[in-house]
């Protein structure tokens, strides 16, 4: 499989990247060459085969369901470029 | 007096323990040599010389008190991938700028909480995606090691080259690094250095910044093979923190040093052997067979027939994590914001002008692969294959084998700027080829330096364990270490 410049253009907005038309024909290339690469998947046979969900086979750990941390909102809002009164600030979105 | 840097952690900690050097002491000499060398060789990113003083004073205390931790008052470098509060952590990115954490990472406190004493944060590939650490914001590092008669400057490795630098020109007693394809490995082994990645779920991952969560490890980067024991015991933990950090007790790593090999098993994979494999390497790797033979191993031919599809699945699954982690950098919640027209066009301008070009390759990739109708035909696929590569090893440790032994890179350092890596991508991920199977099956892999190839630059071999078995690797890692020597880059900057 291979990309072309529109599903290029294409995956860049899902994931919330600009690009210009240089940057999007530069990139197909540098996709392509990757896909081909990556292509060779295709000749192992995975009949039967699992994927793999865990890298050591553990059971996830749990822990009560009780608040254990928190009253930190002015640490989480430190590194933000714009804060205000403990809210993140963004560009306005409901009209 | 001796130049206190050129002490290894296991002597300056049996000096400090004498109370033959201080701690202030050794840490001003380490002060000082960042000083004169870190603008030739760009290990550091920022360092930290005030706060080190201080950590270094209250170490003197404890010691003069009887109250020293395993690692009081040793220097070392934090790649710029761990979060310490209140200090430089970005990744080496652009779009992380001026972002300082309130809160420690898991492993850089456990160091804190042996005495360990921080110099800085150290220079790396932008978000751990690269073998050369050219892709860093802050530039590229120079690897210490030069060839033979020539003055070009060479890489590092990557992702982890501040740390691999930094620890062969002797700018910190080690170094804490970390590996999602190689990016321990493959820079210790250019620089003549001892690095381990350790099995996933060993050192706790809270509190480092994530590229792909199912095989990011932390592991140190250190000048032999005892000092890497040394600091993986206290970067390893169980930690509550971390969901994947599993809870088997840290063993004393340092112990294995030294047991004779009689009675292991040496397992040589026939896949390792590349087409376009440097012949210095391959008998590189015949020399490491032998010291071990010599040791009293006994050393079997095995095969992992799945070897040549880990670096294509890596790059399915690793680029497809890296998509999903690095979503949060929107311009809201730290680092950089550049203004749009609408919350939209902020965050697009903000990732393009945030994000190197390898960094935003992988993310498309990785959106690619993990978009609607593809799904199955890339991640599914790859995470089966996955499974396949996992199960040639269980099956070979199954069969007995107890360790395995590979060249650690397909060559040894190459130039700043290589054209041939530039033009190509795939040509660059190629250098994790022997690494990066190690991550896909989570085990625990160390690179050793075994030799100099006929420039006179350093090659590393490298030993893969069974999971949890770190101890297996020190132990037969020290015999290839006291087989070869060890290599210190002649000082030119």
């Amino acid at each position: 499989m291979s990309v072309d410049i529109s599903t290029v253009k294409r995956v860049a907005h899902l994931a919330r990247i600009a690009v210009t038309e240089d940057d999007a024909a530069r990139m197909t290339g540098q996709l392509n060459t990757i896909l081909g690469f990556v292509e060779q998947l295709n000749e192992v046979n995975v009949d039967g085969v699992e994927p793999m969900t865990s890298v050591t086979p553990m059971a996830m750990k749990k822990r009560p369901d009780v608040v254990d941390d928190g009253e930190k909102a002015a640490d989480i809002v430190a590194n933000a470029p714009i804060h205000e009164e403990n809210f993140f600030v963004v560009p306005k979105v409901v009209e | 007096m001796t130049d206190l840097t050129a002490l290894t952690i296991a002597e300056a900690r049996e000096q400090l323990n004498a109370k033959a050097i201080t701690a202030t002491e050794l840490t001003g000499a380490y002060i000082q040599a960042i000083e004169n060398a870190n603008e030739a060789l760009n290990a550091y990113i920022v360092t930290t010389p005030e706060k080190a003083l201080e950590m270094a004073k209250a170490s003197d205390a404890r010691l003069a008190s009887g109250n020293a931790g395993e690692l009081e008052g040793i220097p070392l470098g934090i790649k710029d991938l761990f979060g310490t509060e209140g200090i430089h952590t970005q990744a080496a990115s652009h779009i992380l700028d001026g972002f300082k954490p309130h809160y420690e990472s898991t492993v850089t406190a456990n160091l804190w909480a042996d005495g360990a004493v921080m110099l800085g944060k150290l220079n790396m590939d932008e978000f751990a995606m690269g073998s050369s650490n050219e892709t860093s914001y802050y530039g590229p590092v120079k690897n210490p090691w030069r060839a033979k008669g020539s003055n070009a400057d060479l890489v590092p490795g990557g992702s982890s080259g501040g740390s691999a630098a930094a620890v062969a020109a002797r700018l910190c007693a080690g170094a804490t690094a970390t590996d999602t394809g190689g990016s321990i490995r493959q820079p210790a082994a250019f620089t003549g250095t001892v690095g381990i990645k350790p099995t996933y779920g060993r050192c706790s991952r809270w509190g480092v910044v994530a590229f792909a969560s199912s095989l990011d490890q932390a592991g140190p980067i250190a000048r032999d093979v005892r000092d890497a024991a040394i600091l993986l015991k206290s970067m390893a933990s169980v930690d509550a923190k971390d969901t994947t950090s599993v809870d088997i007790a840290v063993p004393d790593y340092e112990s294995a040093i030294g047991k004779p090999l009689a009675g292991l098993k040496i397992g040589v994979p026939k896949e390792y052997r590349v087409d376009g494999m440097p012949e210095e390497i391959e008998k590189l790797w015949q020399q490491g067979i032998a010291w071990l033979k010599d040791a009293g191993a006994s050393i079997v031919d095995i095969s992992l027939p799945h070897t040549k599809y880990a670096l294509p699945a890596y790059y399915i699954v690793a680029p497809a994590e890296a998509s999903s982690n690095l979503a949060r950098y929107d311009g809201v919640r730290y680092g950089l914001r550049v203004p749009g027209k609408d919350i939209v066009d902020m965050y697009e301008r903000t990732r393009a002008t945030g994000f190197g070009e390898e960094v935003k390759r992988r993310i498309m990739i990785g959106t690619y692969v993990l978009s609607a109708g593809y799904y199955d035909a890339y991640y599914l696929q790859a995470q089966k294959v996955r499974n396949l590569i996992k199960k040639d090893f269980e099956d070979v440790f199954h069969a007995g084998v107890d360790a395995i032994l590979t060249p650690a890179t397909p060559s040894a350092a190459f130039g700043i700027a290589d054209q041939d890596m530039a033009a190509d991508p795939v040509k660059m991920y190629l250098n994790d080829i022997f690494t990066v199977t190690v991550n896909m099956a989570g085990l625990p892999g160390i690179a050793v330096p075994a030799g100099l190839d006929a420039r006179g630059l350093p090659l590393g071999l490298q030993l893969i364990g069974r999971p949890f078995d770190e101890e297996t690797l020190f132990q037969t890692a020290y015999v290839i270490e006291q087989a070869a020597g060890k290599f210190h880059a002649p000082k030119w900057w």
